[in-house]
């Protein structure tokens, strides 16, 4: 066996989650390699008790759908350290002690839900007519299925303010495209049961199929992007008349 | 005292240790491709190591200075030249009024920097200098720097006019640079994903040659060897990624994720090169060949600690120097 136990990097398995490195500046815990609202529940209890009560050296906690990476000061942490413990060891101890407190489950959780209008006419629509042919619906029975749907805002990654939502209606999944094309800012798509929304211009392999009139992305404000994870969103169908004049 | 760009380069934009506290937005860190270098630059002059600085990529701008100041060249050579004169890198040089920085050819490395006494006037974007093209915010109004642009820097300096004696010259005290940092060698971490490459592809990697593709750049350094094979078919569901992070695509290559790297990726993280390789690692050109080879975490770890340890020195011992050099001009 090539890869022996003694040459992993410090790996922790715990139940229900494991510890791993991510490099020497950064670890993710991870609760499960899915796509799933418990699941991901804990991620964000714990990626909300780290942002409220930061830990010193942390310099990033980034939710995923069923991961928390956290990363950190690694020159910092050393110098606090215990003596012979690497600041990997620190961080994943200290992560350890978070999740086997009590406090965790006790964190108001209060998540907003947003309404997005979306133009599903053709010219915002690029790969609309494709995905309803391949999946023998018309495009009126795929945006409807599309706006019956509510969606967890599960995280954000990707692009400033890109939210990965899920889950569309199995009859309307569709896999990403094998060569990625440039999506304008507001583009909704469907990626296998994830739907999103892209903020900017951008080349992306999502199925397009239709455009908010939204700004997702407000580089001057405090707070520059629409979405946080945890939300729920509905999509509601608009003329391209509405859009124009949104 | 201000920068003019006399002509735009291929990809300069001002760039600082990154912005930091945002990522949970998708808003990357971005920041320098290679943290020692640039950190080198700042502290030569006895400045922060994070402070926003620009860097270089060839063809490089053609940069005017239109007062007296100090500067400092690191990372890259592009054969500098001020006035038409060799310009060395990794020593302070004193340029009087209007001099014009230029760079004549590539002879080592991928991105240089550019440090000045004083600070370039900037609005910060959510705590950090680094440009970030992708979201047009940041550094010199989002975007790289072209023909025509001024940079103002925050003060004048009031140096002793026989402190510049009108010619350029270099300080007396300098660094070594690149060449310690060049290396054919870079050392990785097993990712979480390490297993999901076949046992042959395994050994494959930490055997096989890669080189710098041209198609590379500040989101990722594309590798070209022989592709590898994945020991399954698991999709990954989107997970965290980091600067250095490899991951394995689906035509078997593999990509490092570089500075500009997305927040989240949805590709296999098949290992992580050691922070303290990412700046020779950054500095290679395209075709360029290197191996992987495996370290241990506690290594990498007190490595990076010892890089920075090396910076902060060198910063504190350079900032004595510099208030020296510029008290002996005072007492003129």
């Amino acid at each position: 066996m090539f890869l022996s136990a003694k040459n992993v990097y410090f790996q922790t398995m715990t139940s229900g989650y494991t510890i791993f490195p991510l490099g020497d500046c950064a670890l993710t815990i991870e609760f499960g390699h899915v796509i799933d609202k418990e699941v991901n529940k804990r991620v964000l209890a714990l990626f909300r008790q780290l942002k409220s009560l930061p830990l010193p050296g942390i310099t990033d906690v980034v939710p995923a759908y069923g991961s928390l990476s956290v990363y950190y000061d690694t020159v910092a942490i050393l110098q606090e350290a215990e003596e012979d413990k690497t600041a990997f060891e620190t961080m994943s101890e200290a992560m350890r002690q978070l999740l086997e407190g009590e406090h965790l489950s006790a964190i108001d959780v209060s998540p907003r839900h947003i309404r997005v209008p979306v133009c599903y006419a053709p010219r915002y629509a690029p790969d609309l007519e494709m995905l309803a042919n391949a999946r023998e619906l018309t495009t009126e029975e795929v945006v409807h299925l599309h706006t019956t749907g509510v969606y967890r805002v599960y995280m954000l990654g990707f692009l400033p303010g890109f939210a990965y939502m899920g889950e569309v209606d199995e009859r309307i999944a569709m896999p990403r495209k094998d060569t990625p094309q440039w999506v304008a800012a507001g583009g909704v798509g469907i990626a296998g049961r994830q739907t999103g929304i892209y903020p900017l211009g951008s080349p992306g392999g999502w199925q397009i199929i239709g455009r908010t009139p939204l700004k997702l992305f407000h580089r001057k404000d405090e707070h520059p992007v629409l979405f946080s994870p945890g939300d729920t969103v509905t999509f509601y169908s608009i003329t391209e008349d509405e859009f124009a004049h949104y | 005292m201000s920068l003019h760009i006399i002509k735009g380069g291929l990809l300069d934009t001002v760039q600082d240790g990154g912005r930091r506290g945002f990522q949970h937005l998708g808003i990357n860190v971005g920041g320098v491709m290679d943290r020692f270098s640039a950190a080198l630059a700042n502290a030569l002059l006895g400045k922060e190591l994070t402070a926003p600085l620009l860097e270089l990529h060839y063809p490089a701008s053609v940069i005017q200075f239109s007062r007296e100041t100090v500067i400092c060249l690191t990372g890259a050579d592009f054969t500098p030249t001020i006035n038409e004169e060799p310009a060395d890198l990794n020593q302070p040089m004193v340029v009087p009024k209007d001099s014009q920085l230029r760079f004549t050819g590539v002879r080592e490395g991928s991105w240089c920097y550019l440090s000045m006494l004083g600070s370039l006037k900037l609005e910060p974007w959510l705590g950090s200098y680094s440009t970030n093209i992708r979201a047009e915010a940041g550094g010199f109004k989002g975007r790289k720097l072209k023909s025509g642009d001024v940079l103002p820097l925050v003060k004048e300096l009031h140096l002793a006019p026989s402190l510049f004696n009108n010619s350029v010259h270099h300080l007396p005290w300098k660094a070594v640079g690149l060449h310690d940092l060049t290396r054919q060698e870079i050392c990785i971490l097993y990712g979480s994903e390490w297993n999901w490459l076949s046992a042959e592809s395994r050994e494959a990697l930490l055997h096989n040659c890669y080189y710098v593709s041209p198609a590379s750049d500040r989101m990722g350094y594309q590798l070209t060897g022989e592709p590898l094979k994945a020991s399954n078919n698991e999709q990954m569901v989107s997970t965290g990624v980091t600067f250095g992070t490899v991951q394995l695509l689906p035509t078997g290559n593999l990509i490092v994720l570089m500075a500009d790297g997305q927040t989240t990726g949805g590709y296999p993280r098949v290992a992580h090169v050691v922070t303290a390789h990412l700046p020779a690692l950054a500095q290679l050109k395209p075709h360029e060949g290197f191996r992987f080879c495996l370290a241990d975490g506690a290594k990498a770890e007190l490595q990076l600690a010892e890089q920075q340890d090396y910076l902060l020195n060198l910063q504190k011992t350079c900032a004595a120097k510099m208030r020296e050099w510029m008290g002996h001009g005072r007492r003129d």
